[in-house]
């Protein structure tokens, strides 16, 4: 007889999601509540020590055996963690957590302009122009309809995105070809999500079957 | 009855399991009847849906359950084609000499293990075949474990075990370190800052295998496995465009469509999408895994799930037609 516990309780809290497809049942709660409370608790525990502890603790009190110095400055990112928390205190004091807040939504637009113009506006233009007109020089009917494709389908789709002028008329045309090119792009990604769910579920069938019941190697 | 038939099946189930000790697998002729009986049963449910009744969706959910476990029984793997972004990532590996340094970054958690883990084997296994020092690390927290499922499973090779790679010499996994894309800005000058010791608590210059890696400027690649964020958009914005050090990776289905922009850019060099860029990768590195034996179900799914599409097209074209009660 094989009995290994882990095994056999993450085969039935598997079927117990499962049973969901059949219909809601008192199962299932349970086991979406015991998947939720144990994700809740390892990234409280994950959290408080990968960053509480081993960033802010051994950054302020490093270990004597070490050369490393005291970063006081973390206490800055403690203090304006500390007064995110005023907003639980109501609102006679939870306007403090502004400032944190502000802080937080200036420095990350300060540190993504530069890294999101340089990666996903100009080095994503130049590739676009460029193929196009390496294209153009170098013509094979492939190359030339895929780079075609691409430029005029990024145009277009920028002109459907364009409403400080009426979608009339030959505007309104480029519009519309954007939005078919944007309807077979939401498509494609969709049929990747589909393709990524089949995939996840089928690890769940693996371990049932090989894992648990032992069908398959 | 409805009730008891759940509980019946429950209790088979335990018994296989308590007791089964032997591998099911169907012959190449049942494999042919069960598809064959599959393709009947949907046309079945395409002629019911023609004449007007609908099915109910745990019908639909019956034949996606099937079509995903009945293939795991069949003992024959689908013709696979390596797509040329699979075949970039090879051949830049392909082109590292032995000796190079490729740092592993396995930015994932179990939840995104069947798609990511076989990639991971994979590499492992080849890398370890072609001596290519690799440096592990995760800005996700279960990704260095997940890479020590993929160091496990390249050890357990037989030929990889005649002469297996020595931990802190050829391989070493310096575990996880918060911060997300800054993690990787920090390395940009020096990795021993963001990752002092490995996931064992050795002291980074304790490590043969990291004397003189300094940054990036000391990497000849970088291997990313991403689930989300952060993951390969941020190696790509900040190794890639700010640092140069080219950068391949693995992502999730879901993720892949925002990350091609990056390929056809070239601002990275090559792309596993999915499983089935996981199964394209396998079959390039000669490597056969898990992504292969899944990449069938996956399959037989997709097929069904376009079938079901396709039935619906035409219950909606037929909308004015007399409903009867639905079946199931």
């Amino acid at each position: 007889m094989q009995f290994d516990i882990g095994i056999w309780i993450g085969a039935l809290l598997t079927l117990g999601i499962i049973s969901f497809l059949y219909k809601d049942n008192i199962i299932y709660k349970i086991s979406e509540a015991i998947f939720v409370g144990v994700s809740a608790g390892f990234w409280f525990i994950a959290l408080f020590w990968d960053n509480l502890y081993r960033v802010f603790w051994i950054g302020v009190f490093p270990a004597a055996n070490t050369n490393a110095k005291p970063q006081y400055i973390l206490f800055g990112g403690v203090i304006l963690g500390m007064l995110m928390l005023s907003r639980l205190l109501g609102n006679k004091v939870g306007w403090i957590s502004r400032w944190p807040l502000a802080f937080i939504v200036g420095a990350t637009a300060g540190l993504k302009l530069i890294t999101y113009l340089a990666s996903n506006a100009l080095s994503q233009i130049n590739a676009t122009v460029g193929n196009f007109v390496g294209a153009v020089n170098q013509p094979t009917f492939a190359g030339l309809v895929a780079a075609s494709t691409i430029a005029i389908g990024t145009f277009c789709g920028l002109v459907y995105f364009f409403f400080s002028k009426e979608h009339r008329g030959w505007f309104g045309g480029l519009a519309t070809i954007g939005t078919w090119f944007l309807m077979v792009t939401f498509g494609a990604s969709f049929g990747y999500t589909v393709m990524s769910r089949m995939s996840l579920l089928l690890g769940r069938i693996d371990f049932l079957l090989s894992d648990w019941l032992h069908l398959i190697k | 009855m409805k009730k008891i038939i759940p509980i019946i099946v429950l209790l088979i189930l335990f018994v296989i399991a308590l007791f089964n000790k032997s591998q099911l697998e169907m012959s190449a002729g049942v494999s042919i009847l069960v598809t064959i009986l599959l393709g009947i049963a949907m046309i079945v449910v395409l002629i019911l849906t023609i004449s007007g009744r609908s099915i109910e969706r745990r019908i639909v959910f019956l034949f996606i359950g099937v079509s995903l476990i009945l293939p795991f029984f069949m003992n024959f793997t689908l013709p696979l084609q390596v797509s040329p972004e699979v075949r970039t990532l090879y051949d830049a590996l392909a082109k590292l000499p032995k000796g190079s340094k490729v740092l592993a970054s396995y930015d994932y958690d179990p939840p995104s293990a069947p798609e990511l883990q076989p990639m991971g084997d994979a590499f492992m296994k080849w890398a370890f075949r072609h001596d290519i020092k690799v440096i592990i690390i995760g800005l996700w927290p279960q990704g260095p474990l997940q890479a020590n499922l993929s160091v496990n499973a390249a050890l357990a090779d037989p030929e990889i075990a005649k002469h297996p790679p020595k931990y802190g010499v050829d391989y070493v996994n310096l575990g996880y370190q918060s911060g997300n894309e800054f993690v990787i800005q920090g390395m940009g000058t020096s990795i021993r800052s963001k990752f002092p010791s490995d996931l064992y608590n050795t002291p980074y210059d304790s490590i043969p295998l990291l004397r003189g890696v300094e940054n990036f400027s000391n990497i000849d690649f970088v291997f990313n496995l991403s689930a989300g964020y952060p993951g390969t958009v941020e190696w790509v914005q900040i190794a890639v465009d700010r640092f140069g050090v080219p950068v391949g990776a693995g992502n999730t289905a879901v993720q892949a469509p925002q990350v091609y922009p990056y390929v056809e850019s070239g601002q990275l060099t090559g792309l596993l999408g999915g499983m089935s860029g996981g199964a394209e990768f396998e079959k390039i590195t000669k490597e056969p895994g898990q992504a292969n034996t899944f990449l069938l179900s996956q399959s037989f799914a997709h097929v069904v799930v376009i079938g079901f599409i396709l039935i619906g097209n035409v219950a909606l074209f037929m909308g004015k037609t007399k409903r009867r009660p639905p079946i199931g």
